[in-house]
């Protein structure tokens, strides 16, 4: 009995982990964006610094109406959301955050694991996309799809360098196998992993699908009320699990001073870190343009990941 | 090979048994339903549940690692490529009456006849094989790596060529035709 106990305490805190970060890091995008564009942002809801914004934010969307367009396709339409937020809740649970056994299950290939169930997300967006029946949605569904098939592969071509590196797929030994001269050696594939994570989340500078200006909201545009929160709880749900991953696979995860007792305050911290680096770069980068955009994935990313991983070769034949 | 069916018996009915015949059933279900359908994109949608059933079955045969390679490959990017080139093309939302073939019963034969083939096939192999999940889990990477790159190198290194050739071929079938449309098609633009 205590094992299921055990396993449902677990998933569990998985669960809270899931509905609180990304409100955290939509809450730090608020504000820092608002101070280094010289605002302040929200102020009034909740008192100090506006921080129940998001809460209120969150009701506001419950309280509108959902509509579905009148020649959507009504099941795909309805289904979409939630094909594209569940990827990130199931990728949450094999994160590890400390060492022995902070995490909510160890998965024998977890690499392989998170990166096949963080590209099925996608398929939301696409879903979204058609069942919209909205030409600007179709597009946008279209870059979506366009710029996953870009950039999925130096993505996983990184990862396939930090396997090769600790010469295991689980997370968990991936980080116990971390030295800290990993920090140069894999520091290229930690570049390109990051930034083939940020574009696979759509954020800027790579956020021709959702481009305002272009094509309104891309995939979302005909979403309203409660599906329209979940599509933006996916993108900060995959803000937060792409940093997590970045920190566990590339910056050593809970290594640290004290890593014993503080290992899950320093994965936290680095996941933060590059959390507001997401945001830094939002605020400083214009976005790309859609032949930019591929030309960066094609004809930089990948060679960059090809190199990496032939490094990686090389030394670790060298060294051992 | 153990001849352990005799102590175990076919189909004895614990419970990993009996979610892999449901499992089996919803992604037999899907995949009727993806070559009956008269919605295209529906089609590529129950593709996705029909693959992902398949790759819950992997993981009910311990094979771990495919099962996952099954999710990236098939659900992660075959379909997605799927869903991008029926949007480039038509994907109109409602029936599309026109997009039958009309190879309905050739299509038929050959299913029938390559399932009975495989049918055959696979319960001929493993009629008598038993996986014993108490002993180190056969289809994890570990063993799937150690076999693939001990044993069966040379045919893996043959595939790897054979691919690359193919990705090579595409490149230059596409670029062939881009050549020729390429000087023409600007004018016409402005």
């Amino acid at each position: 009995m205590s094992d299921v106990l055990e396993v449902a305490l677990r998933l569990l805190a998985v669960l809270a982990a899931f509905l609180v970060l990304p409100l955290l890091v939509g809450q730090a995008e608020h504000k820092a964006m608002a101070h280094m564009q010289g605002r302040l942002g929200p102020m009034y809801a909740g008192g100090f610094h506006g921080w129940a914004q998001l809460i209120a934010d969150g009701v506001k969307f419950a309280q509108k109406e959902d509509i579905v367009p009148a020649g959507a396709d009504r099941r795909v339409f309805q289904l979409a959301p939630a094909v594209a937020l569940l990827p990130y809740l199931v990728v949450l649970i094999v994160l590890p955050v400390g060492p022995n056994g902070f995490v909510g299950q160890v998965v024998d290939a977890g690499l392989f694991f998170v990166l096949a169930v963080m590209g099925v997300g996608v398929l939301g967006s696409l879903m979204a996309g058609w069942a919209s029946a909205n030409k600007f949605s179709l597009l946008g569904g279209l870059r979506t799809a366009a710029q996953l098939m870009a950039y999925e592969l130096p993505m996983l071509l990184a990862a396939a360098s930090v396997a090769m590196a600790a010469g295991t797929l689980s997370l968990p030994l991936i980080v116990e196998e971390f030295e800290w001269w990993w920090l140069p050696w894999q520091a290229v594939g930690g570049l390109v992993f990051f930034t083939a994570g940020l574009a696979e989340l759509q954020r800027p500078p790579f956020d021709m699908p959702v481009a305002d200006s272009e094509i309104i909201f891309g995939a979302y545009t005909e979403y309203t009320g409660l599906r329209f929160a979940l599509f933006l709880l996916a993108e900060y749900a995959g803000i937060v699990v792409l940093c997590l991953l970045t920190t566990v696979l590339f910056l050593g995860g809970w290594h640290g001073p004290w890593s014993d007792s503080l290992g899950w305050l320093w994965t936290l911290l680095k996941g933060t870190a590059l959390a507001f680096v997401v945001i830094w770069l939002r605020t400083s980068y214009p976005r790309l343009r859609e032949d930019q955009l591929q030309r960066f994935a094609w004809t930089v990313l990948i060679p960059l990941a090809l190199a990496q991983i032939a490094l990686t070769g090389v030394v670790r034949v060298v060294a051992q | 090979m153990i001849l352990t069916a005799e102590a175990n018996g076919f189909l004895s009915p614990n419970g990993v048994e009996i979610v892999f015949l449901l499992v089996g059933v919803v992604t037999l279900g899907a995949a009727v339903i993806t070559v009956t359908t008269r919605q295209l994109v529906h089609a590529a949608l129950w593709l996705v549940v029909a693959l992902g059933g398949l790759a819950v079955e992997y993981l009910l045969l311990t094979a771990e690692f495919i099962a996952w390679v099954q999710v990236l490959i098939y659900v992660g990017s075959v379909v997605v490529l799927l869903l991008f080139g029926l949007m480039l093309t038509r994907a109109p939302i409602g029936r599309s009456p026109d997009a039958d073939s009309e190879n309905r019963w050739v299509a038929l034969a050959v299913a029938l006849a390559a399932a009975a083939t495989l049918v055959t096939v696979v319960a001929d192999a493993f009629r008598s094989t038993w996986i014993d999940l108490d002993r180190s889990v056969q289809g994890s990477p570990e063993v799937t790596g150690e076999s693939l790159f001990r044993h069966w190198v040379l045919p893996f290194e043959a595939l790897s060529v054979l691919l690359l050739a193919a990705l090579v071929g595409a490149i230059t079938l596409s670029r062939r035709r881009g050549a020729d449309d390429a000087p023409a098609s600007p004018k016409q633009e402005r």
